[in-house]
């Protein structure tokens, strides 16, 4: 099961590769990993996406808390939340047929278009996962996908519910 | 404010956290450090043949006491040769603090000579690190170092000094912080009050309880209300390998050490338990065998201050985080009201069924033979010390043949390589215990395979005059493997024959001790006297049976309580 994990930790060296180690060394999965300094410099965020049953998830969550460096452990999933993700995806556009079908795509999906040359666009699109895949999918249809990047997701709870430190 | 060189701050920062002894090996990196540590003589610093001993002189020094250990090692080899003994401080959760020189900060990633990193090295076996980038960051690492290791579950820290920080030309502000809490760091000590209400409804209400008491009670010195619980349940006690001595193995409640190699009553005792009192213990696969058959019929109260460990392998129905000495005292709290007149009656027939199990004497072994039996060393060895020795152990047959034929009635006096299973452990761990109690006994007790993983430190036996006692039990074999190779894989001894042993007297000799081969069961008792009548150290070559097996033996893939109790007798 599909499971978004959100880990607020000291913003200090090292400690990224701490929290990696520990999925490693575990056997645990990573789907997707996205972290940045928060609004408060001296602290990280890192949403993970990762896969597992409740027992696993409870090792993981214990685990990564036991670092020294991380402060908060949370998962998102367990509860109403919001997750986005953001993709860059730059697809050629040979004919005009072609030109024309992504730039209605790129509407539809309320997706950006950032950069126009005469070959090829290069759009941003930002969503859950899913949307994500859902666009690139029809991008392939309407154009060659030339490269593309994803950010992971990254997620807050719904309400008044936070991680703090 | 102070003004000191980088290598004078590290000096002065151990002193402060009342470091004692040093244990550890000069190189490039770190001789700066070496040189501020030969203007003082407040922190004796003790010089290993291999920075490997160096860390398990350390841990049994803190296995011992239960003060930090602390190693110095110089960068790149002097570094990746403690590992294994950081490793194997970290398995059994013992406070370390390792600080290792590093090449010039402008040099890392250069590939530089004697480069290593250190940090990412030592990663997945340490409880943190810290790779110091300022002289004045000093004195802050290495207090949050002690702090982190000896503080909640305890574990190996290390702490990386570049060599240009640590030079000893130029001068820093030295500032020892008074405080070293961090937003991220809180162990929780105290149990959660509802759940040690839990835990007490169901200890009284049970027929069949035991406590399972692991190395955590022996971190926490929780000894004495450990006993005290046990007593006042009036419930059978048994121990993991690392919980030994932290309730005394001749205490009449006691049914031994349980899991793999434990004996008959404790795995019995655990296996039709209503109730199973877990005291930092963490449900090894050493103890458990297989999990989906793991005691069927128990509730399992799990105290640990490890939030990690519980339900990690076998589900706890009542969970506790905390330190055992502050929540079993949050029990024994609760219990201080409760009405025992009728325990007695209400255990009475678990006691009647642990006493059958008793008499199966499953600790028994073929006496009638002129072949020196290990176990029967181990008594010897137990009658000679009193039963008062620290006796550190290495790893395999011997290692168990101590575990049982050994009671230790205090804790902190079996100093062994539980969980990662360290070959080479036993003599710097005795020598690291002999350090802190210069006028105790303390005992080896190791093989011939073991032995030969760290003999050089005989020759620091010699430097500083430690009158440790080896007692090798030399069955010319890897015990242990051949063992596993005679019950699963059909006598087939590969390569677990060591077909050019030494002379171990004659190398006990070249490094200025005594030597004592005894070939004879006739000898035995007359050359342990000799022993530990003997000034220095004495090393006790005795040739034991090669064949002998260690049982009982945990069937594999069986429950806890299916058992071979010897060569022919199963459960």
């Amino acid at each position: 099961m599909r499971r978004i994990i959100s880990v607020l930790m000291e913003n200090a060296p090292g400690a990224l590769s701490r929290i990696v180690g520990v999925f490693s060394q575990r056997g645990f999965n990573v789907d997707s990993l996205c972290v940045a300094p928060t609004y408060d410099e001296s602290l990280s965020r890192l949403t993970i996406i990762t896969q597992g049953d409740d027992k696993v998830i409870e090792q993981i969550t214990k685990q990564v808390n036991k670092l020294i460096d991380v402060l908060k452990i949370a998962e998102l999933t367990e509860g109403p939340h919001i997750e986005r993700e953001l993709m860059l995806i730059k697809v050629g556009t040979k004919t005009e047929l072609s030109r024309a079908e992504v730039k209605r795509n790129v509407d539809i999906f309320r997706a950006r278009i950032l950069d126009v040359n005469a070959n090829n666009y290069t759009i941003e699109i930002t969503g859950t996962s899913d949307k994500l895949c859902a666009f690139g999918d029809v991008m392939s249809q309407c154009g060659d996908i030339i490269e593309s990047a994803r950010t992971g997701v990254c997620g807050l709870a719904r309400g008044d519910k936070a991680l703090r430190p | 404010m102070k003004m000191m060189s980088g290598a004078a701050m590290v000096v002065e920062a151990l002193k402060e956290v009342g470091v004692t002894h040093l244990f550890g090996y000069p190189g490039g990196a770190v001789l700066d450090i070496y040189d501020a540590l030969h203007a003082q003589d407040e922190i004796k610093h003790v010089l290993v043949r291999h920075e490997q001993a160096a860390a398990h002189m350390a841990d049994g020094y803190a296995r011992a006491t239960g003060k930090t250990g602390a190693v110095l090692v110089t960068s790149g080899p002097g570094a990746t040769n403690t590992i294994t003994g950081i490793a194997t401080a970290f398995m059994d959760s013992i406070p370390m603090v390792i600080l290792s020189g590093q090449v010039p900060s402008m040099h890392i990633g250069e590939d530089a000579f004697q480069e290593c990193d250190m940090v990412g090295i030592s990663r997945p076996v340490v409880k943190h690190s810290f790779l110091v980038k300022k002289a004045e960051d000093i004195p802050m690492a290495i207090a949050k170092a002690f702090y982190i290791a000896n503080s909640g579950r305890p574990g190996p820290v290390v702490v990386d000094l570049p060599k240009d920080i640590v030079n000893v030309q130029d001068s820093h502000p030295y500032v020892f912080p008074d405080d070293v809490t961090m937003r991220s760091y809180n162990p929780t000590l105290k149990g959660h009050n509802k759940q040690i209400k839990k835990a007490v409804a169901s200890m009284l209400k049970a027929q069949r309880p035991v406590l399972y008491v692991g190395g955590g009670s022996i971190v926490a010195e929780a000894a004495a209300y450990v006993t005290q619980l046990a007593e006042l349940l009036q419930a059978p006690v048994c121990s993991t390998l690392m919980g030994l001595g932290a309730f005394s193995s001749v205490h009449p409640q006691f049914v031994g050490m349980l899991g793999m190699h434990g004996t008959l009553e404790a795995n019995k005792t655990m296996h039709n338990s209503d109730c199973i009192i877990a005291l930092g213990s963490r449900f090894d696969d050493r103890v458990t065998n297989n999990v989906d058959k793991f005691c069927p019929y128990a509730d399992i109260i799990h105290v640990d201050i490890d939030p990690a460990s519980i339900s990690k392998i076998v589900n706890a129905h009542i969970p506790v985080v905390g330190s055992v000495d502050k929540v079993v005292l949050q029990m024994l709290d609760l219990l201080a009201d409760a009405d025992f007149t009728h325990q007695e009656q209400q255990l009475a027939d678990w006691w009647q069924q642990i006493e059958e199990w008793r008499r199966k004497k499953c600790l028994q072994f073929d006496q009638s033979t002129q072949v020196i039996k290990p176990q029967r060393v181990i008594q010897s060895l137990y009658e000679h010390t009193k039963g008062d020795a620290y006796v550190s152990s290495d790893v395999g047959q011997h290692q168990m043949f101590a575990a049982l034929y050994y009671p230790f009635a205090k804790p902190r006096r079996w100093i062994n390589s539980g969980g990662l299973g360290t070959m080479g452990f036993g003599l710097p761990a005795a020598m690291g215990v002999q350090f802190a109690y210069p006028d105790a006994v303390s005992v080896v007790v190791t093989g011939d395979g073991s032995i030969q993983m760290n003999i050089q430190e005989l020759s620091t036996c010699l430097q500083y005059g430690l009158p440790i006692k080896i007692i090798s039990l030399n069955n010319r074999a890897l015990g242990m493997v051949r063992q596993w190779q005679d019950m699963n894989y059909k006598g087939r001894h590969s390569c677990s024959y060591m077909e050019s042993m030494p002379d171990f007297v004659k190398l006990a000799e070249a490094y200025g001790h005594t030597g004592i081969k005894v070939d004879h069961l006739d000898d035995l008792e007359d050359a342990m006297a000799r022993c530990f009548a003997t000034p220095g150290l004495v090393f006790m070559d005795i040739m034991v049976d090669q064949d002998e097996h260690v049982y009982p033996m945990q069937i594999k893939y069986g429950s806890m309580d299916d058992l071979l109790l010897s060569k022919t007798e199963r459960t």
